[in-house]
């Protein structure tokens, strides 16, 4: 099993801590002149999503996180199962709800997302950052109000809800930022 | 572009005055300005103390000799002390392996000194007017080591039971170690370092002394209290400025000292490291009575120059070397 020493702790380092795939998003030594020296480690647990700040004793070693990154297209859902594919070997994976969590809302087909595995197993999935959908629900708008107020909600074909400009029409397709979940511009056909 | 200086050259030129003022205060004060090797055949056996060495290979030593880069010019400095030369000071390089980070490179600049006749005490009031003159600040506080555990987190650290103190050192959730840790110095150190420290020392320095004797390091164990030694640190604006010691002159206690790192260093798993005979020896002649202390440059500077990074304050880091 590899195993990574405080030494080699930087940003993006993914390792196990307390039984979790986490990634360190923050490090720092502390070394008193005389005495025990510390890391201050900002990290956060990949599963459960918690950002910690924890103190490790420098010269502990940890087990490194077999953590790896693909991108494939999402194909459908089975109600049970999310299902995508590499495009070049066409080798498919399943992810479960838990895995693909509030990412189902923006799921489009053949839209590449970024699945993280570990240990071979999907625990993440990462839609594209805009993606593009169809307004399926949304009060008419009123003539000649085109900007400012607070826009009005919408829904989309996948079931997400977002605030967009009152003139925004059923049957429009709108283009939507994933990481923040706000429209972004309507997509011309 | 890594051959171009860490610092400004603004800031070069600033550390260049400070380093002459700090050389005006010594010779104001008749300490003699000395210089002692950065290599040595021995080195220190503090357990969290990593040394840099390598091989002297030349006439008379064909087999080659290992040597040491000094951690602080603390042991030659008392084999002059032992010689008969009376205060000393000095401005060297030091150097610490797997030491780099926001206060830290290693190879760094040390200002160490010794005042015959002096007492930790009285050392923390001449450290104290050197950081007026270099800092512009005012007096510094004076605290025991137990005083501000007992102001600021309720805890005496001299009760001398780990478990009084692992159990106040799990209310700050630190990690999985605090369960565990079986020195009593590492949690007094964890708690130290990211309870006591962000809050003591911020409007002007404060010095703290009487450390527990399990962290005496080269200090005289207190005659009058045998749970503290007369150590201590200068504190500033969140960082460790200086560490001083009443220094030990008892050369078998020293040696013991050495021999006990050793016995640590061996149950932790780290190599143990020869002991400086000529030291002990020197121990053994005689050190007179006196008070020494070591102030890293370094950062002196980047509080004199308002500077948030070592880096800012070297000519040529670790990285650019």
């Amino acid at each position: 099993m590899a195993t990574v020493s405080t030494n080699e702790f930087k940003n993006g380092l993914k390792l196990m801590f307390e039984g979790e795939p986490s990634v360190i998003l923050d490090n720092e030594t502390v070394k008193p002149g005389k005495g025990q020296a510390f890391n201050r480690v900002k990290i956060r647990k990949l599963i459960s999503g918690k950002v910690l700040e924890k103190t490790i004793k420098s010269g502990e070693s940890f087990e490194v996180a077999d953590i790896v990154e693909c991108s494939l297209a999402y194909l459908y859902s089975d109600g049970e199962f999310w299902h995508f594919m590499n495009n070049e070997t066409f080798e498919q994976l399943a992810a479960d709800a838990k895995a693909v969590a509030d990412a189902t809302k923006w799921l489009v087909e053949q839209d590449e997302c970024i699945i993280t595995l570990f240990n071979g197993a999907p625990i993440i999935v990462t839609p594209p950052n805009f993606v593009e959908l169809e307004v399926t629900e949304t009060d008419p708008g009123l003539k000649g109000d085109t900007a400012g107020t607070g826009g009005k909600p919408a829904t989309l074909s996948t079931g997400a809800v977002v605030r967009v400009p009152l003139f925004i029409q059923i049957g429009e397709v709108l283009k939507v930022d994933t990481r923040t979940g706000e429209y972004v511009s309507r997509v011309s056909k | 572009m890594n051959w171009q200086p860490n610092a400004s050259i603004e800031a070069l030129k600033k550390r260049g005055d400070i380093v002459r003022e700090i050389r005006e205060f010594f010779y104001q004060k008749n300490v003699l300005e000395v210089e002692t090797p950065a290599l040595s055949q021995a080195t220190v056996t503090d357990v969290h103390l990593h040394t840099f060495d390598t091989q002297f290979i030349g006439p008379g030593y064909a087999n080659g000799q290992r040597l040491y880069l000094q951690t602080s010019p603390e042991f030659h400095m008392k084999r002059l002390l032992c010689a008969g030369s009376g205060a000393i000071y000095q401005i060297a390089k030091s150097f610490r392996n797997e030491e780099s980070g926001r206060y830290h490179n290693p190879e760094f600049t040390m200002l160490e000194w010794y005042q015959p006749d002096y007492d930790h005490l009285q050392l923390i009031n001449e450290v104290d007017e050197l950081l007026q003159d270099v800092l512009k600040t005012d007096a510094c506080d004076i605290k025991t080591y137990q005083q501000v555990f007992v102001e600021h987190i309720g805890l005496d650290p001299l009760i001398g039971g780990i478990e009084q103190v692992r159990e106040i050192a799990l209310r700050y959730d630190f990690g999985d170690f605090v369960a565990t840790e079986t020195n009593i110095d590492t949690l007094l150190q964890c708690l130290f370092c990211f309870v006591i420290e962000p809050l003591i020392g911020l409007e002007k320095p404060i010095a703290i002394y009487n450390f527990p004797a399990s962290q005496a390091a080269l200090a005289k164990i207190d005659e009058s209290d045998n749970r503290v030694a007369q150590r201590f640190e200068f504190y500033y604006q969140g960082i460790e400025l200086a560490n001083g010691f009443h220094e030990l002159q008892d050369a078998q206690e020293q040696l013991s000292r050495f021999e006990h790192d050793n016995e640590t260093r061996k149950k932790e798993g780290l190599l143990s490291q020869p002991v400086d005979h000529n030291l002990i020896n020197a121990l053994t002649h005689g050190l007179p009575n006196c008070a020494g202390v070591a102030l890293g440059i370094d950062r002196l500077i980047m509080l004199a120059l308002n500077k948030k990074h070592i880096n800012d304050v070297l000519s040529f880091n670790v990285e650019r070397c």
